[in-house]
């Protein structure tokens, strides 16, 4: 293992050749990693939001069980705290829930090399969000095929029961600390989203994504609240993509 | 109405009916497509391009529009913690737990600052 990643990897490392439940436990002490205290705090700045949404605990557990991505939770539950249309939260959840799909065909390919279950990858798939997909294409691919699903399974509940304390820690502080710190703690999703949005860009259409999106956002709000994100995403989302094409064409052409 | 969906257990239901409906298929497409489909594909540019826009109007509206605590901040104390986050991010070769928690604490001090 070279050097710059062995950091992070020990727990990969002392395993290469032990047993089903260690390269499980392995996989949920990624969860005590960086990234782990990422997500608890990013799952913290939810639960603060979904209790000044006026969402119960267990409904804000639940959902971010369920889900499992937290654009997506935040998405549903302003549209549910802002009274708007059901189905327009539902449009915009896919919306969000499409950028799944690439990370699914990315990921798979390393977790069904070797013969698994359907339950197995089932499970695997509801772990697939950005932090847990990430950790998985760093470590997965440093395991022998057999060992790479309960690595993941791993990561995944890790991950997921960070999530669940890290709601369930923001809920009720968010209602018990001072209003400074409480604000603090709803920064954290809009400054997590966006960082994070960052660091997945690659293209310049990803780019251009990010800034025609957070530029169509508010004025989108005022004009047609309640359907906002769902044309932010649509208009915003082309326009980059197009704009995107032509740059990129126009470079391509000019060498 | 909605203040009802947000607690009730008929609430729980239609998150769970939304999130099998609306959100987990698409784990299931990707699980289905397997390895016959190139991520690179024109297609995905295109949907990571509504999905980054989508999240990312998301996020300015979350500043700009706050709820609760965060509303009492003003916009601009709010817009220069943004800023030092994103800042502190790009001069910590990209570390997002330092732009994400540098971010919360340059909000903190500000907001100390201003009392």
């Amino acid at each position: 293992m070279d050097q710059e990643t062995g950091n992070k990897a020990e727990g990969v490392e002392s395993n290469t050749q032990g047993h089903g439940s260690c390269t499980f436990v392995n996989g949920l002490r990624v969860a005590l990693s960086t990234p782990g205290a990422i997500l608890l705090a990013s799952a913290a700045g939810f639960g603060a939001l979904a209790n000044d949404a006026g969402m119960s605990l267990f409904n804000a557990i639940f959902m971010m069980a369920v889900f499992f991505a937290l654009p997506a939770q935040v998405v549903m539950m302003d549209q549910l705290a802002r009274g708007g249309s059901i189905i327009g939260g539902a449009l915009a959840v896919a919306l969000t829930g499409v950028r799944l799909v690439p990370m699914m065909v990315t990921i798979m390919p390393l977790l069904t090399g070797a013969r698994t279950a359907l339950w197995q990858r089932l499970t695997a798939a509801h772990f697939v969000a950005i932090t847990a997909w990430f950790e998985g294409m760093r470590l997965l691919s440093k395991l022998p095929d057999w060992q790479r699903m309960t690595m993941f399974l791993g990561i995944g509940t890790g991950m997921v029961t960070a999530t669940l304390i890290g709601t369930a820690l923001g809920f009720e502080l968010a209602g018990s600390v001072p209003p400074a710190i409480s604000a603090c703690l709803l920064f954290l999703t809009p400054i997590y989203f966006f960082l994070s949005l960052m660091a997945a860009a690659r293209l310049t259409v990803d780019w251009l994504a990010i800034v025609i999106g957070a530029l169509l956002g508010p004025p989108l709000y005022m004009l047609t609240p309640g359907l906002d994100l769902l044309f932010t995403g649509l208009i915003g989302g082309s326009a980059a993509y197009v704009a995107g094409k032509q740059f990129d064409g126009f470079f391509e052409d000019d060498e | 109405m909605s203040d009802g969906l947000l607690t009730s257990f008929e609430g729980t239901l239609l998150l769970l009916v939304i999130a099998l409906v609306a959100h987990e298929p698409f784990r299931w497409l990707g699980l289905y497509l397997g390895h016959g489909l190139d991520a690179q594909s024109e297609i995905f540019a295109w949907v990571r391009a509504v999905s980054t826009a989508l999240v990312a109007g998301l996020v300015t509206r979350l500043v700009m529009f706050p709820v609760g605590a965060l509303s009492e901040v003003p916009l601009l104390i709010r817009l220069i913690a943004f800023a030092a986050g994103i800042a502190i991010y790009l001069g910590t070769q990209r570390h997002l737990g330092a732009g994400v928690f540098g971010s919360a604490t340059v909000l903190l001090i500000m907001q100390l600052i201003m009392q």
